[in-house]
């Protein structure tokens, strides 16, 4: 078991009070598994990407923990973190296109910075040009400026860079929102291949796309206003959701050969509750089309619905 | 580059000639007339010698040609180096009189320009990271940048000269001493050079302290910097990059700077007494000495565009960004 996180608890401290982001979440992550986190905005997956690396400071953890490789994280301690990032947790951000230093060659920029964290240049560089190539980039970009490489370019620099060192855990966050469609799906099938190459060990792929997801991830995990809704493999989550926020999720992604003039797209009508006081009992049930008296009264727990097929609703 | 640098000369050398045509023309815009008062300093009686000097003087000067004439005459002596005889301090060379003068504007400005540069933009990246120092430094600063400058320059010299008599008001050394090259002259000079120095100093610190400071923070919070933090990369290496980055429109300002600074250092001058180009511009103007306001003009005009064309070239080197920005429209 490469991550296993528990009851996750993090709020974010705000003039009004606290916005409850990410609140009691608990998951497992196996080795080589590529885990896809999906929901809409404000569900907490960006806030438990972070969480897992680098909290901003007005992040605050509020209880639960986490363990890496069976090692607890201080992910609250941001001096104590640094040990881990890079060499144990690393990230690919949403902004690649602006994640490198304008004014350094980015051979340079690559060398100071594994440097910094303790790794000498000379024993990297053999791995770091053999994995530019696999991405399809010629050694000479590392003798460039970052405004020398197009959009793309720079995606995959940034995919080299982070998992240069083998990290347990990766965290893919938004990759592919900035990109078009047509290399989205490339970024995502170079970080299965990563994967695949033993590069990371495990990889949360942060996205609001479940479709893309669906293409790379082994499990899927869906978020809703900070809690775990429905966490199984990729293939059950697709063809038999069974929370019915899932199942909204599925119903609206267009189908192939399915022609739209006959049957409109649904959307999820309303929006998700405030997080600064969220509502006591399931928290989807003021959009959910199968709610009744016990949804509002109590909360349903996260249950094991078949092996590895977690839900969280009372009719699940 | 060298596309680059050739356009970058052809556009300084159109500047230098529309500069010099313009403070050419200016002082013949003022009323007065010189050679009118030069006559009167002589103090002669007869109107025949009156007649006959300001003949003389007229023809001396050029002033009895066509304006055209005169200012043809005027590019093909200054092209030989002859910048004309000083009105003021006839029958002085204009040459003579700057090339005593540029020595004080120089040992000034430039120590002023470029310490007050280093100094505020290191101790504003210094605040930008310690709150408490951050919360003391900014309202000093933009009280300091806010302050008009000659106010704080009279200020300076009644509170430290006049009423504390640590150092003198006026002057570039003591009318009792001789130049020289003793201990005690350049001691002198020193002393002489130190108010005018620290007033254009603290002035121009303010400004570039506050200017780092938020450049850093900017910097600071770019997703580069967070890119770096979140692998974990020391502090160290992330404010050196933000602090590289952050320099970039501080060059720029400097080289801003240097042009308002000239006019800076006149206002300077004027209240020191100091015996500089800016000193040269007032008495110039007092007298209607068109050779010697041209003169120091071009000096300055001269000195601006040296300013600029060297930043134009550090500017390269240091920013990758305008280099491949060099084949493009101008």
């Amino acid at each position: 078991m490469t991550l296993r996180v528990t009851d996750l608890k993090v709020y974010y401290k705000t003039l009004r009070g606290e916005v409850k982001a990410l609140d009691g979440v608990t998951f497992e992550l196996g080795d080589a598994e590529i885990l896809g986190l999906a929901g809409e905005s404000g569900c907490g997956k960006s806030t438990l990407g972070k969480a897992l690396i680098r909290m901003d400071g007005r992040m605050r953890l509020r209880g639960g923990g986490v363990e890496l490789d069976g090692e607890r994280l201080p992910i609250d301690d941001d001096a104590a973190m640094n040990r881990y990032r890079y060499h144990r947790i690393s990230l690919i951000p949403q902004y690649s296109m602006s994640a490198l230093n304008p004014t350094r060659r980015i051979g340079r920029m690559i060398r100071e910075l594994v440097e910094s964290r303790g790794v000498r240049y000379a024993d990297v560089e053999e791995e770091l040009l053999r994995r530019l190539k696999l991405v399809g980039l010629d050694p000479d970009v590392l003798s460039r400026y970052p405004i020398e490489l197009s959009g793309g370019m720079k995606q995959r620099t940034v995919m080299v860079i982070s998992t240069l060192l083998n990290p347990s855990l990766l965290i893919a966050d938004e990759v592919t929102s900035a990109l078009d469609v047509s290399t989205q799906k490339a970024v995502a099938k170079a970080l299965a291949g990563f994967r695949d190459r033993g590069f990371v060990k495990s990889m949360i792929f942060v996205t609001h796309d479940i479709s893309l997801t669906y293409q790379i991830a082994d499990t899927i995990m869906v978020m809703y206003a900070g809690k775990l809704v429905e966490k199984a493999s990729a293939s059950a989550i697709v063809s038999k959701p069974r929370h019915p926020y899932t199942q909204a999720l599925i119903n609206s992604l267009p189908e192939v050969g399915v022609r739209y003039t006959d049957r409109r797209l649904s959307g999820i009508p309303g929006a998700p509750p405030s997080l600064l006081k969220p509502p006591a009992g399931c928290r989807f049930r003021d959009r959910c089309p199968k709610a009744f008296a016990r949804c509002a009264a109590e909360e349903p727990p996260v249950t094991e619905v078949a092996s590895g097929h977690f839900v969280a609703c009372w009719k699940g | 580059m060298r596309r680059y640098l050739l356009r970058k000369l052809l556009v300084y050398g159109l500047t230098f000639f529309v500069a010099v045509t313009v403070n050419w023309m200016i002082p013949r815009f003022m009323p007065g007339d010189p050679v009118s008062s030069m006559i009167a300093r002589a103090s002669v009686a007869q109107p025949e010698a009156v007649e006959a000097m300001r003949a003389h003087y007229n023809s001396l000067f050029g002033f009895d040609r066509p304006v055209f004439e005169q200012y043809v005459n005027f590019w093909i002596a200054l092209l030989r180096g002859d910048l004309g005889i000083s009105i003021w301090l006839f029958p002085t060379p204009v040459w003579d009189v700057i090339v005593r003068a540029v020595p004080y504007t120089i040992a000034l400005l430039l120590p002023a320009i470029l310490l007050s540069w280093i100094a505020g933009n290191w101790f504003g990246a210094f605040a930008a990271r310690r709150r408490w120092l951050d919360n003391t430094m900014l309202p000093v600063g933009y009280i300091l940048t806010a302050t008009p400058y000659m106010w704080l320059a009279i200020l300076m010299a009644w509170g430290l000269g006049v009423v504390a008599g640590i150092f003198p008001v006026a002057g570039g050394y003591s009318f009792e001493l001789q130049p020289s090259w003793s201990w005690e002259f350049i001691g002198d000079l020193a002393l002489h050079w130190f108010l005018p120095f620290a007033s254009l100093f603290i002035v121009a610190f303010g400004g570039w302290a506050i200017g780092m400071r938020n450049m850093i923070i900017y910097e600071l919070e770019a997703d580069y910097a967070n890119y770096l933090a979140a692998l974990g990369a020391p502090a160290r290496l992330i404010r050196r990059y933000a602090f590289r980055n952050a320099m970039l429109p501080q060059i720029t300002g400097l080289a801003l700077q240097l042009g308002t600074l000239v006019a800076g250092a006149l206002v300077t001058e004027v209240v020191f007494s100091y015996p500089g180009l800016g000193h040269l511009i007032l008495k110039a103007i007092q007298n209607q000495d068109f050779f010697l306001l041209q003169g120091t003009f071009l000096f300055i005009v001269i000195g601006v565009l040296i300013a600029n064309f060297l930043i134009d070239i550090v500017y390269t080197v240091v920013d990758p960004r305008t280099r491949m920005g060099l084949g493009g429209a101008a």
